[in-house]
């Protein structure tokens, strides 16, 4: 389609990117405060995000290798990662992220995104600043209460998402989304009922942190057992609104089973007709080396502004969305 | 016809569904934090009017539906079906059956344009301008004076419609109605 040239003025208002600017001012503020160091990674690398969820932009790029494939980050994870390895110590970074076809109310396909990790910092310690930092940009954010992904899924569904049989979830998925979900797995079953059914009601009486994710769901966090015995990954996601603001993880430090998951992750892609990506095996070289244990996060950054300007999308705080762009 | 990938599904486009065609209204990317995303999508059935709610997975594809809506001029009725013909200048006629015209019945007016909407070829839906000239063949004799006060009265229309009038209104006058509400607009 060719855009149209009636489409040249910025879709966010000038007082707004006023605002934008000043909370983006507060953020760095914030970090200044603590001592975290801002970085600036590269958007461009030569491997992508293996997720299977996610779909990455890729170019042709002539580079004093020749011509190479180069990947636009989906986060700046990787490479931050690479830092903390040769022993930067507390680090954040506002990084422009990619992600094809995501586009919507909520998602641009070129976004900002505020990570930052704490070397040392368990997973409560992290959630706490999280909360510090939200309620620094919206002080009347509300009270902060961890929600237990199981405890979520029994509140509003009566089920148990560890134990539930894949039949009874394909059919509640089904039924909820209406769609056929007997090809679908209990992560896709559990995402759909997630998306549909319990996030609109997350974050409305303040800030809700949900915890204890489904190991399978795991991403880039450790593993642990819970009290109820079950296999968790140590991770959280942050709620406000009913949007989902943030994603933080106990971050996996191990280089084995950061490589295991990085294949694992490019078989499901596979199963789902989808490219595979170049894995990044400096990452997997930079953690045989050592990153310090601790807590990392990733913030959408529009999002929050979204709220703290009481707008209803992000494209309203982007003088250009991807459909302007 | 095409297929149309959940990204590419945008308001306005029509796609097949359980085997009816559909206008899709809205689509919402919705995705949790990590894991799959979905596209929730409201579309209406255009054959029964109904406004459904559906989820697909993001990258789901429907066949296109052939639909287009074209003005078209009524012509008449033979009791059966209802006659129109396109404004191209190619006086191409098509007969729409009970079903397909509905309640707009009680605002067809000949030689006036309504949208006929094609699905296949076959008339499946009819929608009448947003405000049509009707005669007043049936209502109480008009109250003189009274043109600035409140109040109202039925009137039958020549469609066959009846609406509110005001009470200054006679038999015999011509009227701008508003289809959409039924109200009654002006004197024309």
């Amino acid at each position: 389609m060719t855009p149209s040239p009636d489409d040249w003025q910025p879709s966010a208002t000038r007082e707004t990117l006023r605002q934008r600017a000043r909370l983006l001012a507060a953020v760095r503020a914030f970090f200044a405060a603590r001592d975290v160091l801002e970085v600036e990674t590269p958007i461009l690398g030569h491997a992508g995000s293996t997720d299977p969820h996610l779909d990455s932009l890729s170019l042709r790029a002539t580079t004093p290798a020749g011509r190479e494939t180069l990947w636009l980050q989906t986060s700046p994870e990787f490479h931050m990662k690479r830092l903390l390895a040769a022993g930067s110590g507390p680090i954040f970074q506002l990084a422009r992220s990619f992600r094809d076809g995501e586009v919507g109310r909520r998602h641009n396909i070129e976004f900002t995104m505020l990570e930052w990790y704490r070397p040392g910092f368990s997973l409560a310690a992290l959630i706490d600043e999280c909360e510090a930092l939200i309620r620094t940009l919206i002080p009347a954010a509300g009270a902060a209460r961890r929600r237990r992904y199981r405890e979520l899924f029994r509140e509003a569904l009566a089920l148990d998402p560890f134990t539930t049989p894949l039949t009874e979830l394909q059919r509640m998925a089904g039924e909820r989304g209406g769609l056929d979900m007997a090809d679908s797995d209990r992560d896709g079953c559990l995402d759909l009922l997630m998306s549909l059914v319990i996030e609109p009601t997350l974050g409305r009486e303040g800030i809700d942190v949900v915890v204890d994710y489904p190991a399978s769901q795991a991403a880039l966090a450790r593993k642990r057992v819970d009290e109820e015995g079950t296999e968790v990954a140590s991770r959280f996601e942050i709620y406000l609104q009913g949007i989902e603001l943030a994603n933080g993880y106990d971050e996996l430090t191990d280089a084995r089973e950061q490589a295991a998951r990085f294949q694992d992750d490019n078989r499901q892609r596979a199963a789902l007709h989808k490219p595979a990506v170049d894995v990044d095996r400096r990452l997997i070289a930079a953690l045989a080396h050592g990153m310090p244990a601790g807590s990392g996060v990733a913030l959408g950054i529009d999002r929050l502004i979204q709220l703290a300007l009481g707008k209803a999308s992000v494209a309203e705080v982007m003088a250009f969305p991807t459909p302007r762009c | 016809m095409a297929n149309y990938s959940t990204n590419e599904f945008k308001g306005g486009l029509k796609v097949m569904l359980d085997g009816d065609p559909c206008n899709i209204l809205e689509n919402e990317f919705v995705k949790p934090g990590k894991g799959q995303a979905f596209n929730r999508v409201k579309l209406r059935n255009l054959i029964t009017g109904r406004v459904w709610e559906r989820t697909f997975k993001s990258g789901e594809s429907l066949e296109g539906a052939d639909v287009m809506d074209l003005d078209m001029e009524y012509l008449y009725t033979d009791g059966d079906m209802w006659h129109f013909m396109k404004t191209d200048g190619s006086f191409e006629q098509y007969a729409v059956d009970r079903k397909a015209i509905g309640d707009v019945e009680k605002w067809l007016k000949e030689q006036a344009v309504y949208t006929v909407t094609l699905w296949n070829d076959n008339a499946i839906a009819v929608s009448p301008p947003n405000f049509l000239e009707l005669e007043v063949v049936e209502t109480d004799p008009g109250l003189k004076g009274d043109t600035a006060q409140g109040g109202s009265k039925p009137a039958t229309l020549s469609s066959g419609a009846v609406v509110r009038v005001p009470l200054f209104i006679n038999q015999g006058e011509v009227l701008r109605i508003d289809t959409r509400s039924g109200e009654y607009v002006s004197r024309a």
